[in-house]
């Protein structure tokens, strides 16, 4: 099998798992109690916090953890407007945002808030000067993500953040998508809160961080035993965080070799299918985007019949068609970034990863030209272009 | 997304694609709901489809249907071929899931356009 989807998760590091056993039956104490296996768990909690937290680049204590990014980016957008409700009901995000951030400003519509989505440029990213004229008085929260997952388009994360701030406007990035794959320092001149989930850096699902950045404090989104400081509760989850911390430990290590390897195996792949296959566009900032991102569009076909293809040759994928998305509209990145229903239709992602090698590189791009064609021979745009 | 083998089989080896040059009837048929596209060829001789061909720009269920669809009409009286439903065709593939199933619609609308076509050509003359 050949794996490119390590944007939508990735395998878990066996050095990961090996770290999590001893928190099953073991060591399976309730990190609250008194007793000594409990403070042996919540020692390993805290060395997770500081692995995690150097990952990030902040403190430990500015380390809150969730059960993955879509509970953090609820968290702190909901967080953030309940906590200034008194001061405006204006939430400023984008529209390519994760559907974790944009259903939860959906429903906060609902509830009466005013959201404006940010449009961005043919590569991805935000238009700054419409983001300034957007801030008005009962402006309480910018959200923008750090890097998209579709397109892996890195966002002006600290130009942004400059811009929140001189505007006294709280600012939560989604750096799901960044956290592992980028440096990350987050610090004063940073945003204010930032997701992140474990299974995108080989960690276990379930698990995840919000970033709150000291001094900046929001309500608790999940209530009850009052366990990570009374900011979010239920029994602590010792070996997903346990795997979380070893996770970000192995990518701090490992991460400029990873960037400089899998990077080089991108490129490679987007040049072999660029050059044999004719009438594509490549998706996504030429420069400001994720090491291990390719998307493309691929004119005439349709991507659901391109993943199936795929499939049959032992290849994951993933695609923006509207024929694979269950809603059936076509992704709403690859309609902000411009384009046309019938060109997101031919859409194709390909994420790199850890462990993929030449030889994936080499198949994929031996295998991709032949179901390209096979199915442009059935596709009756392709034919009548070719007929004129 | 769960196909049956049966869509998966039918989108691996589709039979009957391509086109018909100079066809007695022609249809192109789109789908409002997700963008897809489906042409049909039918080439017919005494009432009966002797020859049907389809293109089309859609999704693994988009593709299986097509394929059925021409492959049941094919051989059959207009009369006859009028009559397939995209029941007979998603049964025909062991279901579809239920967001494919206006995939199927696509396949009987197309099907049914190509006949038409063709009357219209043939009253026209
Ligand atoms: C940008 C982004 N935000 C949020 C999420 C949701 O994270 P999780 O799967 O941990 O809930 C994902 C991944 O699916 C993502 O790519
Ligand atoms: S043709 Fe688009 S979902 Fe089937």
């Amino acid at each position: 099998m050949v794996y490119m989807d390590y944007n939508a998760t990735t395998p878990c590091d066996k050095r990961v798992v090996e770290s999590m056993l001893p928190y099953f039956s073991e060591n399976f104490a309730n990190a609250s109690s008194v007793y000594q296996p409990a403070r042996a768990a919540r020692k390993a909690v805290e060395e997770a916090r500081e692995k995690v937290a150097s990952l990030a680049g902040c403190l430990p204590e500015e380390i809150f953890f969730t059960s993955g990014g879509t509970e953090s980016d609820n968290w702190a957008i909901v967080g953030a407007a309940l906590k200034l409700e008194a001061r405006g009901k204006h939430i400023i995000t984008s529209r390519v945002e994760h559907h974790a951030v944009i259903n939860t400003c959906k429903a906060l519509a609902r509830k009466g808030y005013r959201i404006t989505y940010l449009p961005v440029d043919s590569h991805g990213v935000v238009d700054l000067s419409k983001l300034e004229a957007s801030i008005k008085k009962d402006t309480v929260l910018v959200s923008v993500m750090y890097a998209n997952n579709e397109i892996g388009t890195i966002q002006p994360v600290g130009k942004i953040a400059e811009l929140a701030r001189s505007r006294g406007v709280l600012f939560h990035t989604d750096a799901v998508q960044a956290f592992g794959k980028l440096p990350l320092r987050l610090d004063k001149n940073g945003p204010d809160m930032a997701s992140f989930s474990a299974h995108k850096l080989y960690g276990p699902k379930g698990v995840g961080a919000l970033y709150i950045r000291k001094g900046v404090s929001i309500p608790p989104f999940i209530k009850g035993g009052g366990q990570e400081k009374g900011r979010r509760s239920g029994t602590t989850n010792v070996a997903g965080i346990v795997g979380f911390g070893r996770a970000a430990e192995i990518v701090a290590a490992e991460m400029d070799a990873d960037i400089e390897r899998v990077g080089n195996l991108r490129d490679i792949l987007e040049k072999r299918i660029m050059e044999t296959i004719p009438e594509i566009v490549v998706n996504g900032h030429p420069e400001n985007r994720l090491h291990n991102t390719l998307n493309v569009c691929i004119r005439y076909i349709e991507g659901e019949s391109i993943l199936m293809s795929l499939d049959f040759e032992g290849i994951c994928a993933s695609s923006g068609s509207a024929c694979t998305s269950g809603s059936l509209e076509p992704s709403h990145v690859l309609l902000a970034i411009g384009l046309p229903h019938e060109v997101a239709h031919g859409s194709l992602r390909l994420s790199l990863g850890r462990y993929n090698t030449m030889e994936d590189v080499e198949k994929v791009s031996s295998v991709l030209p032949g179901i390209v064609d096979r199915l442009r021979q059935i596709s009756p745009f392709w034919n009548e272009k070719k007929t004129g | 997304m769960e196909y049956t083998d049966k869509v998966c089989e039918y989108f691996r080896n589709p039979k009957n694609m391509g086109r018909i040059e100079n066809p007695d009837g022609v249809s192109t048929v789109g789908n409002p709901i997700c963008g897809d596209v489906m042409k049909i060829y039918i080439k017919v001789r005494d009432d009966r489809i002797e020859d049907i061909k389809f293109e089309t720009f859609g999704c693994g269920a988009a593709i299986a249907t097509s394929s059925v669809v021409t492959e049941l009409a094919k051989g059959k009286t207009l009369q006859e071929a009028e009559k397939i439903s995209n029941r007979e065709v998603v049964d025909f593939l062991g279901g579809l899931p239920p967001v494919k199933k206006h995939c199927s619609l696509l396949a009987e609308d197309g099907l049914k356009a190509a006949i038409k076509n063709y009357r219209e050509k043939k009253g026209a003359k």
